[in-house]
């Protein structure tokens, strides 16, 4: 078993698969793998925790140990180096880590605000029923008799309690989409002033009708339907204030991102900083293409050639200049005559073609796939039920003629890491069962998409920080600058007011419209 | 004043034309631009371009108007007695080819002339 093993040295990105997707033990396989380049293979990824525990990270003897599928691993497998696919780089132990503190301490926050809210939220709907039949509980003989008057409250009141279930029910119960760093300050407005507003309507309640043991029960009654129309007007203010506000657009942002100068502009109305953040955060997912950070390579690289060619020496003594040499390279970078631009144009324009030429071999490729695929009619299902295929059977049939275009213009096109074959193999059969065309398949592929189309592990960017010079609750101002950063790249948010437009009108009467001839004849005579 | 219009007078010409019979009609040899219905920005030979007036733009060769001395860019003011400086453009052509008028008398004016003549008057 492991002479043959050891034979696989090399094999190609394909064989392996139908194995890797689902995820079975071939520990032994896996172990035997030569070392490959990030870039250079197509296969997963497999950086993340949740990983079945028979993929260990680096160096986890005893859980192989405990496995005891290949005893002689020992001898015949090739040195697993930091590159290899089972390994976790530096980048990504931050980023573990970053998560799992941040995610205790943010949760209790938004707990804790949530029990308070729905607490005094209860209090406050019960307060009005307590109000009615406290009098009937705890001196019921003393009251006076009340009656088509205080039935007609009775009725009014109860549905206007079901009405403010309603309103609040649409308005406050959702599921909150996101954590912000600061409290809002509308809604913690709000809720100061309801429990304000219930609290001095208990007092009253208590010292005035509780203490003395009003008879009135009439008024008893009228003075709860006053509190929950008061609520109701609560109730109407908080749409006015946390949703109506900010409808209106005052301001256009522009946000840039930091590391490809990819920039959008949005319309905001009335928001503090930190509700800003989250709009325009909800829009880049939907609305950049996906941070890709195999693309910066080619700038990186020149950028260390410019410097790379310069050394300075200090012949004067030890002193220690350096502002004097980081000038002097300056000037002399700048003297120098290089012609990197000349490079740069010709990688470019080579890049371009290389690109155009592989896409028409995709397209063609795929058209011919597709040629091979008829769906079946219904009638004609009973005729031929031998050959009969799923879209996923039909899928990977028609796969591998076109798999080898595909992943090289994927590779041309530094994409490689975003698509799976497992998840081109789902797009496919997604594809062939609507009826889509190879122009429609391969619409996901030719372009990057935005970030919202690719797998969560590809993202990049999940825990963004808001920094800002003013406060995060403050509103929006014209010429305010904040920044949304993530781990490997910023959005950079500029904010300017929509100017004031002054309209004035002009009428033309519509029998106004009058032409004449311009005419420049010649005649002979 | 009273001397520039004395001299704007006098850089009049009268031009004596024979018409010419060519089968049915009559030929003055040249064609006429201008008149108070036509685009007077569109003349190239008025120096003032809001000039109404009839202009000759062309003058055929050996033609009538050539041999009697008319030249192209000059402007038509009378026809026979006949005023041409507030006229339509059919009403012009109309009297210049009157069917029972063999000779026509113009009187033009022509730019070059009262250029010559200022020049002269300034040395």
């Amino acid at each position: 078993m492991s002479a043959a093993m050891d034979t696989e040295s090399t094999y190609s990105g394909y064989s392996h698969y139908s194995g890797h997707s689902k995820k079975t033990h071939r520990q032994g396989r896996d172990r035997h793998k030569s070392p490959r380049s990030k870039d250079g293979s197509r296969s997963e990824k497999s950086v993340t925790i949740q990983t079945p525990p028979a993929e260990p990270l680096l160096g986890n003897d005893a859980s192989r140990a405990e496995e005891g599928q290949d005893d002689n691993w020992g001898e015949t497998t090739t040195a697993i180096t930091g590159t290899s696919e089972h390994s976790i780089s530096q980048e990504d132990i931050a980023r573990i880590s970053k998560d799992l503190e941040d995610s205790v301490g943010l949760d209790c926050k938004r707990y804790l605000g949530l029990t308070v809210a729905a607490v005094l939220g209860l209090l406050v709907f019960l307060t009005p029923i307590a109000f009615i039949l406290l009098p009937q509980i705890l001196w019921r003989d003393d009251l006076e008799p009340c009656g088509t008057v205080c039935e007609g409250l009775f009725i009014s009141v109860a549905f206007k309690l079901l009405i403010l279930l309603i309103g609040t029910w649409a308005l406050f119960f959702r599921q909150p989409k996101a954590d912000l760093p600061r409290v809002f300050v509308f809604r913690a407005l709000l809720l100061v002033l309801i429990f304000l507003f219930v609290f001095s309507y208990w007092l009253f309640y208590g010292v005035r009708i509780l203490d003395s043991k009003d008879t009135n029960y009439q008024g008893i009654v009228q003075y709860a339907v006053s509190l929950v129309d008061a609520l109701l007007f609560i109730h109407y203010l908080a749409i006015v204030l946390l949703e109506l506000r900010q409808l209106q657009p005052m301001f256009t942002v522009k946000v840039v991102r930091s590391t490809d100068g990819e920039s959008r502009y949005y319309s905001l109305g009335h928001l503090s900083i930190q509700r800003a953040a989250l709009v325009v955060l909800e829009n880049y997912y939907r609305d950049f293409t996906v941070y890709n950070p195999a693309l910066l390579t080619a700038s990186k690289s020149r950028a260390t050639k410019h410097m790379a060619g310069l050394k300075v020496y200090n012949v004067d003594g030890p002193g220690n200049n350096a502002s004097g040499q980081s000038r002097a390279m300056i000037a002399a970078a700048a003297r120098r005559r290089d012609s990197s631009h000349n490079e740069l144009y010709y990688e470019e324009a080579d890049h371009e073609r290389r690109v155009k030429k592989r896409r028409a071999r995709l397209v063609v490729a795929v058209e011919e796939a597709f040629t091979h695929i008829k769906r079946l009619q219904a009638e004609e299902q009973q005729k031929a039920p031998g050959e009969m295929m799923d879209p996923r059977e039909a899928a990977q049939a028609i796969f591998p003629s076109m798999a080898r275009a595909l992943q090289k213009y994927l590779r041309t096109t530094r994409q490689q890491q975003y698509h799976s074959m497992e998840s081109i193999l789902q797009h496919l059969s997604f594809c062939i069962t609507n009826n889509m065309t190879p122009k429609a398949f391969l619409e996901r592929y030719l372009n990057p998409g935005p970030t919202l189309q690719y797998d969560r592990d590809r993202w990049f960017s999940k825990q963004w920080t808001l920094v800002s010079e003013e406060a995060v609750t403050s509103g929006l101002q014209d010429g305010i600058v904040f920044v949304l950063k993530c781990l490997d790249f910023s959005l950079v948010v500029n904010v300017k007011k929509i100017p004031f437009i002054k309209l004035s009108e002009e009428f033309i009467d519509p029998k106004s419209h009058k032409f004449v001839l311009r005419l420049q004849s010649e005649t002979s005579v | 004043t009273a001397l520039s219009c004395f001299i704007s007078f006098s850089f009049q010409q009268r031009i004596e034309i024979h018409k010419l019979r060519q089968g049915d009609n009559l030929i003055l040899g040249f064609s006429i631009g201008g008149g108070i219905d036509q685009d007077p920005t569109q003349n190239p030979f008025s120096e003032d371009k809001t000039d109404k007036g009839i202009y000759v733009t062309r003058v055929t060769e050996g033609g009538p108007a050539e041999v009697a001395g008319l030249q192209i860019g000059d402007k038509i003011m009378q026809v026979n007695g006949w005023d041409m400086t507030m006229v339509t453009h059919d009403q012009a052509r109309k009297r210049l080819t009157k069917r029972n008028e063999e000779v026509v008398r113009l009187l033009v004016t022509r730019q070059s002339l009262q250029k010559a003549v200022q020049q002269s008057m300034m040395s």
